[in-house]
């Protein structure tokens, strides 16, 4: 709405004619008045009930699962020794992962002024905000009891005991929390003019005071704007390394352990650009049917659904490398558990799983090179639905159950 | 001598209207080389130029910013060095208490938290917001400033000010239209 200043020309015709980042004809007010319809005009429509309601089942599926898990105990889960964590962690960091295209299109995107990420900047800070809230789940109920989570923050107590910050799970506990609270930082920052826009537009008393509250009194001065700006491209460059360093610390949580499969130093990268890969994934999932049911094409061009699309194909194809070095590696280590966890993973039990993954998210988005498939948005759909169900990359956490006798006093023994 | 009482100007100061950014930047330039220094200039998006017109040329956002990353980085190494080697010490797997390069993400983390706090309430702090009430939302046609209007403002504070002679000034600067800002 207000945020930057949009490239409505079609400045760069080549000889393909790149699609504008907002199609011809409209104005600043144009524009504007479009948006903020949407949040201040528009009746509810009834399909957004429906899927509210489909939304709030699946949320009690959610809390009689959660009731279980907590008077059960985390076992359910799979989890025991040596698998420490297992469902949980494989949603964890799938949701972790989701988070940081949200951060990428923000943070990322803004440093290197690509001005089409404007239009869909918002929604993906949105989208990580509540990625970065499932994300936490897991961890929090990983803990048994999760009325006790705070014990895992440094804070004086009778206990007379403190956290070990040795771990990759204080490593984490921090990590997540400052990417939270920053995410929430940034994306309220970036909302906050378009707050003041929204409280200027809204006809309604309760609506004027609600974003006039919101919008903190936003007036639009240069005087402000000039910190603003500042403050936000600061942030920006914040929160790049942050997004990094988040997902190498939730890969640390493997790749610090010693079992076979876990402890490899390509996991930082590796899960990076899986992440990456999954959360353009995910914006595609969440930006063609937005765009259609809103009417929102005219923002939200195929321009962006391009990009979007060949950003998952380059880190789809840095994943696919990633599997490929797990292999490598684990045969030129000459370790018999590290072979073995690989020959079980390609033919044991969970085989159909790994062979379903390496469809999913190496051989389908190989169709991205073919331009036609990128201009389709049915195609482009159905290609980020199987990165989505790609989450199954996270197999290879699982497919360590089968080595339960692998843990490191099991190996000594058979050596000796 | 004559006590001066300082007696409350009639209005909070006079409000030019404009279509467009460019006139808008003009304008702020030519009221401040005309030598007010209580203006500014409000618009919808951030145009750098007219931050610049009204006479911003640079904050002291990135020192506040830098002050915020070094005090959180210094937290959170501190309040590691101090649980591992003074509060509770813990021997595990023979490493050394000050073991630093596995205080070395948090350290990180925290950097970035310091400085992510600071940016944001270091700018709304110095921005004076949250500001719920302010005389320019009384101007007429304000609530455009939002969407693609811009406004100049010359305040009644600046020692400068004169109703007529400012509003003449402002009026020959091709705006929509000048008004008062009541307080």
């Amino acid at each position: 709405m207000s945020q930057e200043k949009y490239d409505f020309a079609h400045e760069d015709v080549g000889i393909h004619t790149t699609p504008a980042v907002i199609e011809p004809g409209h104005t600043f007010g144009t524009v504007t008045d479009k948006i903020s319809s949407i949040v201040l005009r528009k009746r509810t429509p009834l399909v957004w009930w429906i899927g509210l309601g489909l939304s709030f089942m699946l949320v009690q599926v959610l809390m009689g699962t959660i009731t279980h898990l907590v008077f059960t105990g985390i076992g359910i889960w799979g989890n025991n020794q040596p698998v420490g964590w297992s469902f949980d962690i494989i949603n964890f960091v799938w949701w972790i992962g989701i988070g940081h295209a949200g951060t990428l299109i923000s943070a990322i995107l803004l440093l290197l002024r690509q001005s089409w990420r404007t239009s869909i900047n918002r929604f993906a800070e949105a989208m990580t905000l509540f990625a970065v809230a499932c994300a936490g789940l897991f961890p929090l109920l990983h803990t048994g009891r999760p009325w006790l989570a705070y014990w895992l923050f440094p804070y004086p107590n009778t206990m007379g005991i403190q956290p070990q910050f040795r771990s990759p799970l204080m490593w984490d506990v921090f990590a997540v929390s400052t990417y939270a609270t920053i995410s929430a930082l940034f994306w309220y920052t970036g909302l906050l003019p378009d707050l003041a826009t929204l409280r200027d537009r809204a006809r309604s008393r309760f609506g004027r005071i609600v974003y006039g509250m919101a919008s903190l009194g936003w007036r639009g001065s240069a005087r402000h704007w000039a910190r603003y700006e500042t403050a936000y491209l600061l942030l920006a460059g914040l929160s790049t390394p942050l997004v990094l360093s988040v997902h190498t610390i939730v890969s640390f949580d493997f790749a610090i352990g010693i079992i076979p499969g876990w402890h490899a130093t390509i996991f930082p990268p590796y899960f990076v650009a899986g992440a990456i890969y999954a959360g353009f994934a995910m914006v595609l999932t969440l930006v063609i049917p937005l765009r259609k049911f809103y009417g929102l094409e005219d923002f939200i061009t195929e321009r962006h659904l391009r990009n979007s699309a060949k950003v998952m194909l380059a880190t789809g194809l840095i994943v696919a490398y990633g599997y490929m070095m797990e292999t490598w590696t684990a045969w030129y280590s000459a370790n018999t558990y590290e072979e073995f966890m690989m020959r079980n993973r390609f033919f044991g039990p969970y085989a159909l799983f790994y062979w379903a993954l390496i469809v999913c998210n190496v051989i389908v988005p190989q169709f991205l090179w073919v331009r036609r498939v990128r201009h389709s948005n049915l195609a482009l759909f159905a290609i980020a639905m199987f990165v989505n169900v790609g989450f199954l990359r996270f197999l290879p956490v699982i497919s360590i159950f089968e080595m339960r006798t692998m843990v490191p006093g099991a190996q000594v023994k058979e050596e000796a | 001598m004559a006590v001066k009482r300082k007696v409350r100007p009639a209005v909070y100061g006079l409000m030019a209207e404009f279509d467009n950014p460019t006139d808008a930047v003009a304008a702020a330039r030519r009221v401040h080389e005309e030598g007010y220094r209580k203006i500014d200039a409000f618009s919808p998006y951030p145009v750098e130029e007219l931050s610049e017109a009204v006479g911003v040329h640079k904050t002291y956002m990135p020192h506040v910013v830098l002050v915020g990353g070094i005090l959180g980085g210094l937290t959170g190494y501190l309040l590691q060095y101090y649980v591992h080697v003074h509060y509770y010490a813990l021997n595990v797997g023979g490493k050394p208490f000050h073991s630093w390069p596995a205080f070395i993400p948090v350290t990180f983390e925290m950097t970035v938290l310091g400085a992510g706090l600071f940016a944001v309430f270091g700018m709304l702090a110095m921005n004076g917001l949250p500001e719920p009430y302010h005389p320019v939302f009384n101007a007429p046609n304000f609530a455009l400033a939002s969407r693609d209007r811009f406004f100049v403002l010359v305040e009644s504070a600046d020692p400068k000010f004169d109703r007529e002679r400012t509003g003449e000034l402002l009026r020959s600067l091709g705006p929509r239209e000048v008004t008062d800002v009541e307080h």
